[in-house]
Formats: structure tokens, sequence, C-alpha cells
């Protein structure tokens, strides 16, 4: 049952990002181009976003576990700023501007994105699987 | 052109719909990079089959909407000198913020995790600075 809710939940969010037009790099990059031709999409795709999910946290608050077989849910939110956050985010959003995919709609647009779309998700998931090392990294500096 | 805010709020609203269900009924944050970045390290293979169905899920489930719907189009960059950097960055990015825009944007905010709102005040405005500095300054991009 697991598999199956999973499926549905990422069938629902990849027909939502394709719906919302996120799938579209020029849709996403019209947002963050603030000094050329503004596009207001990406605001309200976030803010119809927020509204069920803010629900969801307080039933969550209320529950003691998940509905399917009372696995525990999260715990509380990671309070710290670290290093790797802030680098990361950065990276993140230099990369993201670069293109104007994240990784949702990079897998989201996978059955209709053409060669450049698989081009992009290599790249990602060599990126992906070199942060570890980078990450050791960070913590060390952070420590020392 | 005037009617794509409401596409944008509808299919907003279906992304959160989606993350609510996936915390509510599997107990888990719907965080692209994460679900996908712990099959890449192996970080998450203790759980691997729910996060291949989920990444199965969102490739098919718009991949049959984009064809039923006769087409579909991510209008990305075709020069590679810009997508392969681009990737880079974006996968090395949001697994050492531990988040992209699902997990941190979505979930953190709708939550007021200090983490996600930090993140995604970073990288919203980095992007833009990125873009503002490739488009319109340099005009390579």
């Amino acid at each position: 049952m697991r598999m199956v809710f999973a499926f549905l939940a990422g069938g629902l969010f990849g027909a939502g990002l394709y719906v919302s037009g996120m799938t579209d790099t020029t849709k996403v990059q019209g947002w963050l181009d603030i000094f050329g031709a503004w596009d207001p999409t990406l605001g309200f795709v976030f803010a119809g976003a927020l509204i069920p999910m803010a629900v969801a946290w307080r039933v969550a608050a209320a529950r003691r576990g998940a509905v399917l077989d009372g696995a525990p849910l999260p715990a509380a939110p990671d309070r710290r700023l670290d290093r790797g956050l802030i680098i990361g985010s950065a990276l993140f959003g230099a990369g993201w501007g670069l293109v104007g995919l994240c990784p949702g709609p990079a897998l989201a647009s996978l059955g209709f994105g053409g060669w450049p779309g698989l081009v992009f998700l290599l790249a990602m998931g060599a990126g992906m699987l070199a942060a570890p090392p980078v990450r050791h990294r960070i913590d060390r500096r952070a420590a020392a | 052109m005037q009617m794509e805010w409401i596409y944008g709020l509808i299919g907003g609203l279906m992304i959160g719909s989606a993350a609510a269900m996936y915390l509510l009924i599997n107990g888990r944050i719907m965080g692209a990079s994460g679900i996908l970045g712990g099959l890449i390290d192996r970080s998450g293979w203790s759980n691997g089959a729910e996060r291949l169905a989920f990444i199965a899920g969102l490739v098919i489930v718009p991949g049959v909407i984009a064809s039923l719907a006769g087409g579909g189009a991510t209008h990305a960059t075709t020069n590679i000198a810009v997508l392969i950097p681009g990737g880079v960055l974006v996968g090395i990015g949001t697994r050492l913020a531990n988040g992209c825009t699902s997990g941190h944007g979505v979930c953190g905010i709708s939550r007021l995790s200090p983490r996600g709102i930090v993140a995604t005040l970073i990288y919203l405005g980095v992007g833009a600075l990125a873009l503002g500095v490739l488009r319109t300054v340099l005009g390579v991009i």
C-alpha cells in the first residue's frame, strides 16, 4: 500500500507541476527575471501549494502516526542554519536560474522534455553523487 | 495569457495536496531532491522501493498527460555548456542544503521552518541574480 500511495502522490505532484506550468522553463525563469519581463505565475503556484500543506501540518500535529500504518510522522523542524544550507541553497539557486529546472520538474518533464531535460537530469544526478564528500569537507571546516 | 495564474493556482493546490497526502498517509516529507538523492547516494536504500514508486508516478503521470494534451514542452536551452553546469549546481546544491523547491519551499515554509524559509530566500535571490547577470547584463542565456 505504501508503494501505491507513493505512486499516487508522485503522480499528483507531477500533474500539478504540469498544470501549473512549472515544467516550462520560460515560466520559471520568467518569475526569476525581475530585471526583465517578470511572470508572476510561480507566486500563485507557491500560494496554492502552501494552503493544503499548512492544513496538513496542523492535522499531523494532532496525530500520532501516518494514516497507513502508524509510522512516525516527521520530527519537529531542525532549526540550525548551517553552512551546508546557506552554500547549498546558493549553488542550487544559481543552477535553477541558469536553466529554469529544479529537481521535481526535471523528473516530471522527463517523458516529454527531450534530450536537454535528460542531459540536465544526468548532470543533476552527478551533482547529487558528488555532494556527500563536499558536505563532509564543509562540516569539517565548520568544526575546525 | 491572463488565465495562466489560475492554472498556476490550481496546479499549486494539486502540488500541495500531493505533499499533504504523502505526509499524512505515508508519513513522509515530499521533497523531490531528497527522494531522488537518497537513491543516488544510497543513503535512502532502506526505503528505496517507496522512493522509486514516488518517482515513477512523478515521471509517468505528467508524461501521459502531456501526450494526451498533444505535446508539452520545457523550452529548456539546448546549450550543453549551460545545461550541464546548471544540472550539477542544482544536484550538489539541493543535497548540501537538504532540500529544494518542494522540500524547503512547500513543505518547510508551510510549517514555518526557519531552514525552509532561509533556504527559499537564498535560492530565489541567487536565482534572480544569476539570471539577471547572465541574461540582462551579459546576454549569454
